[in-house]
């Protein structure tokens, strides 16, 4: 707990340091108690910015696990998670959360300027009021995902996908350079969809990096750049149109394919 | 009518019974709308059970029972904190099964030391009873809600917003619950001595239970639900000194009133929009 109380709001004072991956993992095991077997090992893994990883896998294959790991929502147990040269949860301003929605209370009466101001907490800390800079980095990120005219409306009052965008709203509000997004299409209609990939592959041209668990392999062609294939352990990892195979899916998702060798039309995109 | 209202403040223990109720109840309305809304009614009411052994030991050993009462909600805030972190069974059975039995340990020990009268005076509150040093002490308890739930405003709303959130900022959501529940624990205290342990929960919940029907944002909820709690402290009050009813019960009934009058008026906005 008191680890937990002095990073709170305190200014980063480790910053980010050059050349390093935005994400390393290397020989994590992460069990739960009173779970036999591990619910995650990665030997090694690494995301370089300007990255756009898909995390696919069937559930319980380790996806929210990893990205709970490296948010700090779980302790590592064992191995080391380095975040752009920093050991995890040295620096909490690198590392923005999308949560899966079932994790947030969304009757709660917030307003979406509320939820939006949320991703600033990190830089203000205890008791501290938002500064004018903060206000301007929330409008700008309405602006951006096109919620302006919501700001004052309650969250739980909107679509799924416009309380979607309201979370990605206050990651770009957060300013992190890498960003875990936990299944956040679940719910969301097109539009959003859309705009939410337009705005990661815009992070990504800076030396930001972008993690997104899903499990719509349909999407993998158009809008990721390396697809990482995880059953508590990665099963494979590389370029989507590399790793996409029938063979791959077959591994993960544990099941036979009825169709010969080759991927239904709608998985090529 | 100025004449009727003014009478029973002649006595000074009227005058301290009357501040007392609106001090205390605008410090459970303050906290009234997270309990509601982040589900801590039966929390706040195990509570204010738990508290009844503190009472009744400070009574026998004959110091003051609002130390005593107060000793007691810090431990139990201590207690439901631990409960609720450790896995395993569900957080509300295990506060269920604890804090009933400590209720009953103060029913016991209440029935070895006194009569039924000083029973129903810790069960139902006792308004006029209330000593100058208990007032002071619940000015402060009111400041302490107020100033922390407006300092600790942001971590009080992302912990109930976004927990998951909370934590990957480096917020411990475990560490602001502590909070509340020490905070809920001060306000139990205050609010037995006005409405009893039994009736404690209406006060925790009612008043923003009915403000949440007529407002949207927090905030408003919030201010509303002070309104509320104090208008009903004042109402039950003087409904108490006329009709010699007892002040507890017409303090809780007279906000259960608002309560439905703000069920009915919301009822017919909703079906006056339907059938526009």
């Amino acid at each position: 707990m008191l680890p937990q109380l002095s990073v709170y709001g305190k200014a980063c004072d480790t910053p980010a340091i050059e050349h390093t991956p935005a994400l390393e993992v290397e020989q994590v095991v992460f069990r739960y108690s009173g779970m036999p077997r591990p619910a995650l090992e990665i030997d090694s893994l690494r995301v370089m910015p300007g990255e756009r990883v898909a995390l696919v896998g069937p559930n319980g294959a380790g996806k929210s696990t990893l990205i709970k790991l490296v948010a700090g929502l779980e302790k590592l147990q064992s191995g080391e998670i380095h975040v752009y040269g920093n050991p995890v949860l040295s620096c909490m301003h690198r590392v923005a959360l999308v949560p899966q929605r079932s994790t947030v209370d969304w009757q709660f009466p917030v307003t979406v300027r509320e939820v939006v101001m949320m991703g600033r907490y990190v830089h203000l800390g205890w008791g501290k009021r938002p500064r004018q800079e903060d206000r301007d980095a929330v409008d700008e990120a309405m602006k951006r995902m096109e919620i302006s005219n919501l700001a004052n409306r309650q969250v739980g009052e909107l679509s799924g996908g416009q309380q979607q965008r309201v979370m990605l709203a206050r990651t770009l509000a957060h300013d992190a350079d890498l960003l875990l997004l936990d299944e956040p299409l679940n719910h969301v209609d097109v539009a959003t969809q859309e705009l939410v990939f337009h705005v990661l592959e815009d992070l990504c041209k800076k030396t930001k990096a972008v993690i997104v668990s899903t499990h719509d392999l349909g999407i993998l062609p158009v809008h990721f750049s390396r697809a990482l294939f995880l059953d508590r352990q990665v099963i494979a990892d590389g370029p989507v149109e590399e790793v996409l195979t029938a063979q791959t899916i077959a591994r993960a998702y544990g099941f036979e394919f009825h169709g010969g060798e080759s991927l239904s039309k709608w998985l090529n995109g | 009518m100025v004449e009727w209202l003014i009478e029973p403040l002649g006595y000074s223990f009227i005058v301290r019974g009357l501040i007392a109720g609106i001090l205390a109840g605008t410090a459970c309305a303050v906290l009234s709308a997270f309990i509601v809304w982040r589900g801590m009614a039966f929390v706040g009411d195990a509570m204010a059970h738990a508290i009844l052994p503190g009472i009744v030991l400070a009574f026998m050993a004959g110091i003051s029972l609002f130390a005593g009462a107060l000793v007691a909600a810090i431990l139990t805030a201590v207690g439901i904190g631990l409960l609720s972190r450790r896995g395993g069974m569900k957080e509300d059975t295990a506060i269920g099964v604890m804090f009933t039995g400590f209720f009953a340990l103060g029913i016991l020990l209440l029935s070895k030391v006194t009569s039924y009268q000083d029973l129903t005076h810790i069960l139902f509150g006792d308004i006029l009873g209330v000593a100058r040093g208990d007032l002071i002490a619940m000015l402060v308890i009111m400041l302490i809600v107020i100033v922390a739930v407006l300092f600790f405003y942001k971590e009080l709303l992302v912990t109930s917003f976004d927990p998951g959130h909370s934590v990957a900022i480096g917020l411990s959501p475990e560490l602001v619950r502590y909070g509340l529940l020490l905070l809920i624990a001060l306000t139990v205290v205050a609010a037995i001595q006005v409405v009893g342990v039994v009736l404690v929960l209406a006060l925790l919940v009612t008043p923003a239970a009915a403000a949440s029907l007529l407002a949207k944002r927090l905030p408003q909820i919030i201010g509303l639900g002070m309104v509320f709690a104090v208008i009903s402290t004042v109402v039950g009050f003087y409904a108490s000194y006329y009709a010699d009813v007892a002040s507890g019960s017409a303090i809780v009934l007279t906000l259960t009133m608002i309560f439905l009058m703000a069920f009915v008026y919301q009822s017919i906005r909703k079906w006056m929009m339907r059938s526009q």
